[in-house]
């Protein structure tokens, strides 16, 4: 029968929730092709939250337990997942920020392309066949991967976790002799432990609009009403000094796709919606009513932000406290 | 220190996108081309290194039909050394891409590969990293800071909540994202010695690959916006909507 590899990610022991993501991702492709579904985890000890992936349809974990595997260790891992790949009918990963220099690794040891940041996927003649954004998501390109092996990574946020009744047992997984050319060598945190705006289920961005960046507390504040959400920033922002680099969505930036992403002050510049466009809800808020902003928001307030976003901010609270 | 960049030149990202005639690829007519903009920093590191070493060689490398000349003359005014032009159909398959660069490089007896971390138009993030693989180099993928030294190189890559700190020795492959550096604008004089900068043509032809496009298409336009309301009192319907209507929240 027929198998599918989804590489997971741990991060300090504990599973990531994009992990959950790639199962069901690898679960929809599986069940398309009558096929099972592994799930593969590289770590330096336990992992939390591994009993998790087999609710989430991988009938089986395989757990490649390394020293050097506390953090990520690009050859080690690809040696690892290449090593077995080969039998996989499909191997998915996340295009994060580990998925994007994995991916293509064991792409390239296996012989075959990678088709990236997937946003849909199925099967047509045996066949996987892939739908991804290019050219800043102004254009869906269709993709049929011929190889022996799929190799894949989606987006985070864009398949939906469901809950299958697997039980996921655990099979140790042998580590290869590898060469580790490049080492991680330590992750620095950022001076506060925030959420990231590709992984938050709610992001809520501000831009010049703010005025200054002591401003941005309004937006902190809408985030904390709504939970779970992330404050992100227009390039303008970043450039300006008002927000780190990691926070900028857009072309140049990040790429997010939350189920709702609020626009505050931003006045929608193309490559500013290159970032955000395939988000599922947007809201706009902005004073001017031509702001481009407004033609790809599914909701909008024409309004003073320093007025409007504390009262949002009310508002929600209250909402979310019934 | 020798370096050599790959560069991609790309439709300009402002360019509006019209599906071509075959369905599978854009419609280039009236489209503006650039350097790939994550090459630029490449670019920009490459040169910024052999000034600061003080001597060696900068290579630029591109795989594409003739027009690719321009954007590398565009990299030569920058103050890149030489050029070197792969003239062949591009692929849909990054794997395919990575194989002929590899072939150029090998052998080439680099310090260091430098790549964009991804290309605007096909988005594939992946080109350098297989190269790197190819070859069997240590690969430091999308730094946003990059540190040569002692046969050593340092980068900062960016994750989820945090920056990964990576090391490596050379020779190596790296790939830039945003914050590496400023690139610089060609300069006035650099344009002119552009000109006479050798820029050699080689004919290469790809393998099929195992990536076979099947269509081109515009992402579903977004449902025009309803504006819910003007001014503070809006926001209690809106966030009505957010939940009862989007349910969002
Ligand atoms: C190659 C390239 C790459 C780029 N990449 C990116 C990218 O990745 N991400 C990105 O965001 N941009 C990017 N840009 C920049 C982009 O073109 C815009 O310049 C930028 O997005 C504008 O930021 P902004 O919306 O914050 O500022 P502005 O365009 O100045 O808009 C500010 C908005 O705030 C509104 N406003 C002002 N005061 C208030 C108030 N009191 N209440 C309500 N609304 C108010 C104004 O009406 C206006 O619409 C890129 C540009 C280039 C050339
Ligand atoms: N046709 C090409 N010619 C030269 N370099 C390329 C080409 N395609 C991709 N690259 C390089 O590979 C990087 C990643 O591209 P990609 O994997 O296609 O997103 C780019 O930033 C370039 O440095």
């Amino acid at each position: 029968m027929a198998a599918i590899l989804a590489v997971t990610e741990q991060r300090g022991g504990s599973l990531r929730k994009v992990s959950l993501e790639v199962v069901a991702a690898a679960r929809q492709l599986a069940d398309a092709m009558g096929a099972t579904v592994d799930a593969v985890v590289c770590s330096s000890g336990p992992v939390e939250g591994v009993a998790a992936l087999g609710n989430a349809g991988a009938d089986q974990v395989r757990h490649a337990s390394h020293e050097t595997f506390t953090l990520y260790n690009p050859d080690g891992f690809a040696a690892t997942i290449a090593s077995v790949g080969g039998g996989y009918a499909a191997i998915v990963f996340a295009a994060t920020a580990m998925g994007r220099d994995l991916a293509p690794r064991v792409a390239a040891k296996l012989g075959v392309g990678c088709a990236t940041d997937v946003t849909g996927l199925g099967t047509e003649g045996g066949a996987v066949v892939v739908t991804r954004p290019v050219y800043a998501g102004k254009a869906i390109q269709q993709v049929r991967l011929t190889g022996a092996t799929a190799v894949l990574s989606i987006r985070p946020n864009t398949f939906a976790t469901g809950s299958a009744a697997k039980a996921g047992t655990l099979q140790p997984l042998a580590v290869p002799a590898f060469t580790a050319r490049v080492t991680v060598t330590a992750v620095k945190a950022p001076a506060q432990a925030s959420l990231d705006v590709t992984e938050a289920p709610i992001v809520v961005s501000g831009g010049r609009g703010l005025r200054e960046p002591a401003n941005f507390k309004l937006l902190e504040d809408l985030a904390a009403a709504l939970g779970n959400a992330a404050v992100g920033a227009s390039r303008a922002v970043v450039d300006a000094g008002w927000r780190e680099h990691g926070a900028q969505v857009g072309q140049t930036g990040k790429t997010v796709a939350p189920s709702l992403y609020v626009a505050v002050g931003i006045s929608g510049a193309i490559q500013h919606l290159a970032g955000m466009r395939t988000s599922k809800v947007i809201v706009a808020i902005n004073k001017d009513k031509d702001a481009p902003i407004f033609k790809v928001a599914d909701y909008g307030i024409v309004g003073d932000l320093f007025e409007v976003v504390p009262r949002l901010t009310a508002e929600v609270t209250k909402l979310r406290a019934e | 220190m020798k370096i050599a960049v790959c560069l991609k030149r790309v439709p300009d990202t402002t360019t509006k996108i019209v599906v071509g005639a075959g369905g599978k690829s854009i419609d280039e007519a009236g489209v503006k081309f650039v350097p790939n903009p994550y090459d630029e920093y490449a670019v920009e590191a490459a040169i910024a290194l052999k000034e600061k070493a003080g001597a060696g060689e900068t290579v630029v490398v591109s795989l594409g039909g003739d027009a690719a000349q321009e954007t590398i003359r565009t990299a030569l005014a920058m103050g890149i050394d030489r050029g070197v032009l792969l003239k062949g159909d591009g692929s849909a398959d990054g794997l395919e891409v990575a194989r002929v660069l590899a072939a150029e490089l090998n052998g080439g007896g680099y310090d260091l590969i430098l790549f964009g971390k991804m290309a605007v138009d096909d988005y594939h993030h992946a080109v350098g990293v297989m190269v790197g693989e190819i070859l069997g180099l240590p690969v430091l993928s999308s730094v946003s800071a990059l540190r040569v030294e002692g046969g050593t190189v340092g980068g900062e890559r960016e994750i989820e909540g945090g920056v990964e700190v990576l090391a490596a020795a050379l020779p190596a492959v790296v790939t830039t994202d945003k914050g590496v550096n400023t690139p610089r604008l060609p300069s006035l004089k650099g344009i002119m010695a552009a000109k006479k900068k050798p820029l050699e043509v080689k004919p290469v032809s790809l393998g099929a690959g195992t990536m076979v496009v099947t269509g081109l298409s515009l992402p579903p336009e977004r449902q025009a916006g309803r504006i819910v309301g003007e001014g503070p009192d809006a926001a209690a319907v809106l966030a009505q909507l957010l939940r009862t209507e989007a349910k969002v929240i």
